[in-house]
């Protein structure tokens, strides 16, 4: 075991915090459907990477600044997520059947993306990538730093919107008891595409941010759902804060376990972390 | 009279028959078998694999095919599992009845289907094997020529490089991913530059997929090493690059075990970065009449099938050179027979697209042909050792 400096354990953490404000931004939008519409939407993954293979292909192909991507494929994908939750509707899906038809969708995303933009690997190469600033002898990266705010201010408003606004209270009503809400007068299908429509532009916030910081292959998709799944569950179904806090908690410790002791012994942490949570909390899940 | 006479044409008209049946049968396509990893975690460089194969397969018919047969070539996706190229090598024997078969290019995929071919006494070529000692099958020809003993000749070769350049570096940090065929090249180094008094400053493991390479950059920032020994495949260099100038941190020198070249050469942090190869498109390698014919039509292809990189380098040229060593084994043995083309293969050397390779060291693996490589201006050039080296070009170090 080392005892890091001050200076590298600080860094850490700071790398830590980036990386779990992905986690908690892709959990997010999983974490949702999930406690919401009893829904676990593996395709959540497929969906994140199809956004940032696009916003991939409109910056370097259309040369669009991929922060203006941001403007363009949430709304698409909204439309989508709507369309998609309109299918699932159709049939009556049990979560673990929605596990199986996700994880197929997962494949069939999978396979387009390396139809269209082949299985190489592809970085989205933009003047963001060199942006960084210094906060006394820490390197603070503008696009990890973009995807942190992006993450805080997505996760606290829609936290806001699920306590304060109407169709959030309906959401928490739908997802608390479904009859008796739609007896009180809410449009249950509404309710659940408008839900799976912002999900899946979450989706595509997500993918945004992961092209921005990461070069993508599509194979990748299956490598980030251990993780984020333990930050959504660590966090709370349905809850749209705890995937955030969850996600920074698996990040720093990941983070802290790398340079106090071997890179390897990292991943870990996350799982431990869910395990003890699954043993403490046993009915929250 | 009448009698002999019709025997004599029934015997005539049976041997016609056979004849003509002989003939067409001579004709019938000699199927080469096999599979690449088009989909999952290598299906990068599957491409790549299967461009080469393809181009190869075109050369060989237009030039009339092997031992008078048109060639074709069979190719299934693994999807990067090695349990699935089990299977489907075995669907390739017993089920397409395949008459030849090529390996396909990741250490646990190669070795499955090297366990299939063992079963039934097929001579199986492979592409990119990572671990010698692994190779037990005495019909299985690597085109990779790493070497017996990578561990320990990788790493000798490399620091032979680094201390002959200007700055000849004193400590050394050697961080890896646990990934197998680079992990134990990596604690050869460890070995190798204890022997050779490079001062080991920092030694770190990560799992193959780790995301964060944050802490690990703060570490060897934190250390700051003379050079840098980094196990990492495919995009984990670029990566830790990446990580690394986040922090306002450039490593000196740096070797990375098998980066993606394209990503590594093309990202303005991959500029100097080491690694190892036997093959890169320029003098002396492009001297050869084959290698030049092949980088063009390879370039055209690869454009066209729209592939970000379209040089032509490890991967590509082990590729073709497994395809090199198959023809050549059917021609030396002039028959289709594997046990007598596995015996003409051992027995014999092979000219390839980088150089004349033998197969009758461990695991039949031959001479080290590794070389050192450096990305210089974007392009990946040979530098180590210099016959070898690319018109002009020398290890810098910064």
């Amino acid at each position: 075991m080392n005892f890091p400096s001050f200076n590298l354990l600080s860094q850490a953490i700071l790398s830590g915090i980036f990386m779990g404000g992905l986690y908690g931004l892709i959990g997010l939008g999983l974490g949702l459907t999930w406690g919401l519409l009893r829904q676990i939407n593996l395709s959540h993954f497929g969906l994140v990477f199809v956004s940032a293979y696009l916003s991939y292909h409109m910056a370097t192909v259309w040369h669009i600044d991929p922060l203006l991507t941001l403007l363009i494929l949430p709304p698409v994908f909204f439309l989508f997520g709507v369309g998609m939750q309109a299918v699932m509707s159709r049939f009556v899906i049990s979560p673990f059947n929605s596990l199986l038809v996700t994880f197929g969708l997962t494949v069939i995303m999978e396979s387009a993306i390396q139809f269209i933009w082949t299985a190489d690997f592809r970085r989205l190469e933009t003047h963001y990538n060199d942006q960084k600033f210094t906060l006394g002898s820490l390197f603070i990266p503008v696009p990890e730093l973009i995807t942190l705010v992006l993450a805080i201010v997505l996760s606290f408003s829609v936290w806001a919107a699920m306590r304060y606004t109407d169709l959030g209270k309906a959401m928490r009503a739908m997802a608390e008891d479904g009859p008796i809400a739609v007896a009180f007068g809410i449009n249950e299908k509404y309710i659940s595409r408008v839900l799976a429509g912002f999900c899946a532009a979450m989706a595509a916030v997500a993918g945004v941010c992961l092209a921005l910081t990461f070069t993508l292959t599509p194979s990748q998709i299956f490598s980030w759902v251990g993780v984020v799944f333990a930050a959504v569950m660590l966090g709370g179904l349905g809850s749209p804060l705890g995937p955030l806090f969850a996600g920074i908690l698996i990040g720093v410790s990941e983070a802290v376990t790398m340079v106090v002791t071997a890179p390897s012994w990292a991943p870990i942490v996350s799982f431990s972390l869910l395990i003890v949570m699954l043993l403490l909390r046993p009915g929250k899940f | 009279m009448k009698i002999l006479n019709r025997v004599a044409a029934a015997i005539t008209a049976v041997a016609c028959l056979s004849v003509g049946g002989a003939i067409a049968q001579s004709q019938a396509p000699l199927v080469v078998g096999s599979t690449l990893s088009l989909t999952g975690p290598l299906s990068a460089t599957a491409m790549t694999h299967k461009l080469v194969g393809e181009i190869y397969v075109d050369q060989l018919n237009a030039r009339g095919g092997l031992l008078g047969r048109k060639v074709e070539w069979m190719v299934k996706d693994d999807q990067s599992k090695p349990d699935l190229a089990r299977t489907l090598y075995e669907q390739l024997i017993t089920s397409d009845k395949v008459d030849l078969l090529i390996g396909p290019y990741g250490t646990g995929t190669i070795l499955s289907a090297m366990g299939v071919a063992q079963r039934y006494n097929k001579v199986i070529v492979n592409h990119t094997l990572g671990i010698p000692s692994l190779s037990k099958y005495e019909m299985a020809f690597p085109s990779w020529s790493l070497g017996s003993d990578p561990g320990n000749t990788v790493p000798n070769t490399l620091f032979d490089a680094v201390a002959a350049s200007p700055k000849p570096p004193k400590t050394v940090a050697i961080v890896t991913s646990k990934f197998p065929s680079i992990h134990f090249m990596s604690l050869g180094a460890r070995e190798v530059a204890k022997k050779r008094g490079l001062q080991e400053v920092l030694f770190l493991e990560w799992d193959f997929g780790n995301r964060d390479f944050g802490p690990i950059a703060a570490r060897i920032k934190d250390v700051k090493p003379d050079m840098i020994w980094v196990g990492d495949i495919a995009l984990e260099g670029n990566m830790l690059l990446d990580a690394m100038k986040k922090i306002d941190y450039v490593p000196p020198i740096h070797f990375h075990t098998y980066p993606a070249p394209g990503p590594m050469s093309k990202s303005p942090d991959g500029n100097l970065a080491l690694s190892m190869s036997i093959f890169e498109e320029h003098a002396p390698f492009t001297n050869n009449k084959v290698a030049s014919d092949f980088i063009q039509i390879y370039h055209e292809r690869a454009t066209k099938a729209n592939m970000p990189d379209i040089a032509v380098e490890v991967q590509a040229a082990a590729s073709y050179a497994a395809w090199q060593i198959l023809e050549a084994g059917v021609r030396g043995a002039n028959s289709f027979d594997d046990k007598a083309i596995a015996a003409w293969i051992r027995k014999n050397r092979v000219n390839t697209i980088y150089g004349q390779v033998r197969f009758d060291g461990l695991g039949n693996f031959g001479d080290d042909m590794m070389k050192v490589k450096q990305v210089q201006n974007g392009k990946w050039l040979m530098v180590w050792p210099a016959q070898f080296a690319a018109p002009g070009a020398k290890l810098q170090v910064r």
